[in-house]
């Protein structure tokens, strides 16, 4: 019975914790734009680029 | 040959950096077209920088900087303006927020990021999408602000400065989330708790049971004390005024299951409702969350003063000077150039001038000035730079006393009665009537069950499926209209939307295109157009101006023995041809009417060769919208003169009527004039002059072609291209509300069921907890799908890109 008792307050508590961050990112504008990070990541790195320059431009506008 | 064709020649060439096609001129580089000269110099900024990746996220992403005049920045660098804008300031480290409208997508993120590598001075620069900010680190001993400013500017990134104030606003979305995060994680954790209670302990489990039931409790109270506050506000608010709204039997319904559970709890007669509250005030949450979608980069409530500039160039002493337009005095000298706002009151002091009042009256020609003469605020300059005497300060002026003006501030919101108010009301009422008939019914037959049932009545009467059905119909509405270019300032416009019956419209700009259409009449060849243009832009008459760009080319000629006679016309010699454009009377042609807009009569070598007529171009949908609006009644409110009266005529309805020179005044009269003969106005229109009659109306829609310049106080922005949908959005709107009684159908019936177990003293913890969540998600369900597969269907027809 007490172990019952034991689990619940544990997993009570760990989800608390987890509530608390959640509200903390809330409150630190992680999800202020959740648009803008999901594309920034797929931005290359600057020092790839240069080299790679040339291959990369396509003088010709796609219609 | 027939030169018409000279003009928007035959095959589009589209810009490679903003993608719009190349009517007026065409500017090559490195093999790619770009359609003005602004949007060329940004392609060969980031090519010299190796940023031509910006074009490889998508096809032409670039602004177009046809629109975009030279903004004037040198006010920024005053310290007391430098202040209110900077976020940070230290001798070698500042960081300033910029808000920038025309942010729109991967490409813009992406160069806005790697504004360091444009110079050096930029530390960092971070995009927020959803609010079109961009935060930029930089040196201020090595640049300036006004050259950050500036340098984002000539990538078609102007910012949008306002010195009232920092722009964030108390972000209630953030509490939201931490609401409905809130009772999502105690819903959660009471179901959990009251499962075992569900599928049955034994009597042995007794201290289970009761841990279990006062976790729930512990649980539930933030639940009702936090997450639900609002809802208890709002009934006490309501309660207040006399009103009962859908609030009230909300708040009613918690509080009864509030009070049941705790009473069971504490009593140890039963585990409560908590699960079915919890889980109620959860889903009530996600409602409101769905609905408080709102385009933050839109600003539905601007007035006069984001028209005006900023700043103005004074003189002070012998040098011309930045100063913030509120510290303009009278007698102060200001400079004006192309395309920029008359900020004040002023006195012209320079030579002739052209001043178009289109935004402001209508009026769309532009008005010819003399010396000497009073330019009213508001006005833009067109053609080259003036000097004018500041006569009234700008907080006085002519536009702005006009806005003080008691007519405007009595245009409040029209008082709507929101559907979902009057089926609260009604709702509240027999739910109370039921619960006293009921209470009666078992105080004769069972007094001692009296109060449970009583309760059990309140709280399955709680209108929840009801209070979703609104947010999740017309929010879906809301964000399908987003995607076509129709933004509404909030999900109540679309409840006025589909009741409208008149609809008025403005000319300039809305019927109208901002731009004038210019075609030539008669037969040239192509060296004589090139002539053409090259005699017109030396002119700096607005006429000049529109020809010289309507001709597509690039010759580097210049005209000998150029004359120009103010009024009249100019003349010259262009590679051996005596060329004479001007007026029927400076050319001695007989017989012209002038009802078709202006005429422009080119003659060469002393023969009349023909002639350029200019006339605002019409929206090319529109004739085909009046036509499927025919049913209704249709009106136009024009401020500007009747030259284009018959040309309106052919395209409205013949039982139209039409009004031209109408004032700011005249179009709000007109407005309510229509509204006391039971009628429900929408008016759309895009200027200042139309803003109180766009106030007046039960919806006003600005119309805009960029949504980032200046749109007056409105309920709805629609974009230029999306006037051809505006019956489909109206009928969508009348689906929606359609929908939206089906759906208060389908949870009537929940509460009736739910009803009648509870009186008749049926409801267990157990049947409520299965209830509720599927009357709320049944009902979610239905209006989202619904609203999605009528919208999809109708518009579907329409978003054919030929169409």
């Amino acid at each position: 019975m007490l172990i019952i008792i034991l689990l619940i307050s544990i997993s009570l508590s760990i989800a608390l914790i987890f509530l608390g961050a959640f509200i903390w990112n809330v409150k630190s504008g992680q999800y202020d734009d959740t648009y803008g990070p999901s594309v920034r990541m797929l931005y290359e790195d600057k020092q790839k680029k240069i080299d790679s320059e040339s291959n990369l431009i396509d003088p010709q506008v796609p219609s | 040959m027939i030169a018409t064709t000279q003009v928007n020649a035959g095959t589009e060439h589209l810009c490679y950096h903003c993608g719009q096609a190349c009517d007026d001129e065409l500017n090559v580089a490195e093999e790619k077209n770009f359609c003005c000269f602004g949007c060329k110099t940004v392609y060969e900024i980031l090519n010299d920088n190796n940023l031509c990746d910006y074009y490889s996220f998508e096809t032409s992403p670039g602004v177009s900087l046809r629109y975009v005049s030279d903004k004037a920045y040198a006010f920024l660098n005053e310290p007391s303006i430098r202040k209110k804008i900077l976020e940070f300031d230290s001798s070698g480290y500042s960081k300033v927020k910029f808000l920038v409208p025309s942010i729109h997508c991967i490409s813009c993120i992406w160069l806005l990021e790697n504004l360091q590598k444009l110079n050096k001075a930029i530390l960092k620069s971070e995009v927020n999408f959803s609010k079109k900010t961009v935060s930029v680190d930089f040196d201020p001993q090595v640049m300036e602000l006004s050259a950050l400013a500036q340098l984002m500017t000539s990538l078609g990134y102007a910012p949008q400065i306002s010195l009232a104030g920092g722009v964030e606003q108390p972000n209630t979305s953030k509490s939201l989330i931490t609401k409905l995060a809130i009772a999502g994680f105690c819903f959660g954790n009471i179901m959990l708790l009251s499962f075992p209670e569900y599928l049955g302990l034994d009597v042995a489990d007794d201290t289970l049971r009761k841990v279990f039931s006062f976790l729930n409790l512990s649980l539930a109270v933030p639940v009702i004390l936090y997450s639900g506050q609002e809802y208890f506000l709002a009934a006490w608010k309501s309660f207040r005024q006399r009103q009962i709204n859908i609030d009230v039997p909300i708040a009613l319904g918690l509080l009864a299951l509030f009070a049941r559970s705790a009473n069971d709890i504490v009593s140890n007669t039963g585990p409560g409702y908590l699960d079915s509250l919890s889980g109620l005030v959860f889903f009530l949450l996600i409602g409101r969350w769905f609905q408080s979608k709102t385009y933050e980069s839109l600003s539905f409530e601007r007035d006069y003063k984001s028209f005006f500039p900023l700043s103005a160039q004074k003189k002070v002493g012998d040098e011309w000077k930045a100063t913030l337009v509120y510290e303009l005095q009278k007698g102060d000298e200001i400079r004006v150039r192309n395309m920029e706002v008359v900020p004040a009151d002023c006195l012209l002091l320079t030579k002739d001038a052209f001043i178009d009042y289109s935004f402001v009256t209508g009026e769309s020609k532009p008005v010819k000035v003399e010396p000497g003469d009073l330019i009213y605020a508001g006005g833009r300059l067109v053609g080259s730079p003036i000097i004018l005497v500041v006569e009234k300060e700008t907080s006085q002026s002519h536009l702005t006393s006009l806005w003080n003006n008691v007519a405007f501030a009595k245009a409040g919101e029209s008082v709507h009665k929101k559907t979902i108010d009057n089926v609260a009301r009604k709702f509240t009422w027999i739910v109370l009537g039921l619960a006293l008939i009921t209470a009666m019914y078992w105080y004769v037959v069972d007094p001692s069950r009296m109060w449970l049932i009583l309760t059990a009545v309140l709280m399955v009467a709680c209108p929840c499926a009801l209070a979703l059905a609104a947010p999740f119909t017309y929010g879906s509405m809301l964000r399908v209209f987003g995607k076509y270019g129709f933004y509404l300032k909030n999900a109540d416009v679309i409840e006025r939307l589909s009741s409208i019956t008149a609809f008025v419209f403005d000319k300039t700009g809305t019927i109208t295109r901002g731009s004038e259409e210019v075609k030539f009449m008669g037969s040239l060849k192509s060296g004589e157009f090139a002539a053409i243009k090259v005699m017109t832009a030396a002119s700096s008459h607005p006429l000049s101006i529109l020809i010289s760009k309507s001709i597509v080319g690039n010759d580097k000629d210049s005209a000998e023995d150029f004359k120009e006679i103010p009024g009249k016309g100019i003349e010259g010699i262009v590679k051996g041809m005596k060329i004479r454009i001007g007026s029927p009377g400076y050319l001695s042609v007989l017989g012209v009417s002038s009802d078709q807009g202006t005429k422009v009569f080119v003659e060469i070598n002393g023969e009349i060769k023909g002639y350029f007529q200019i006339g605002a171009s019409l929206r090319k949908e529109l004739p085909s919208l009046l036509q499927r609006l025919n049913g209704s009644f249709v009106s136009l409110l024009s401020g500007d003169h009747e030259g284009d009266k018959k040309r309106m005529a052919e395209l409205f309805p013949a039982n139209a009527p039409l009004f031209f020179n109408q004032s700011p005044h005249q179009k709000l009269t007109y407005i309510s004039d229509l509204q006391k003969q039971k009628m429900k106005v929408m008016m759309i229109g895009d200027g200042l002059n139309d803003s109180g009659a766009l106030k007046q109306s039960d919806v006003g829609i600005a119309v805009a072609d960029d949504t980032s310049i200046f749109t007056p106080a409105c309920d709805a922005i629609l974009t230029g291209e999306n006037l051809k949908r505006l019956d489909t959005f109206i009928l969508l709107a009348k689906k929606a509300t359609t929908i939206l009684r089906v759906a208060f159908g389908i949870s009537f019936f929940y509460n009736f069921v739910a009803l009648s177990f509870a009186m008749s003293g049926h409801l267990t913890p157990l049947v409520a907890a299965i209830l509720m969540p599927i009357s709320s998600i049944s009902v979610v369900g239905f209006s989202t799908l619904a609203v999605n597969v009528v919208s999809s269907r109708k518009l579907s027809v329409l978003s054919d890109p030929k169409n």
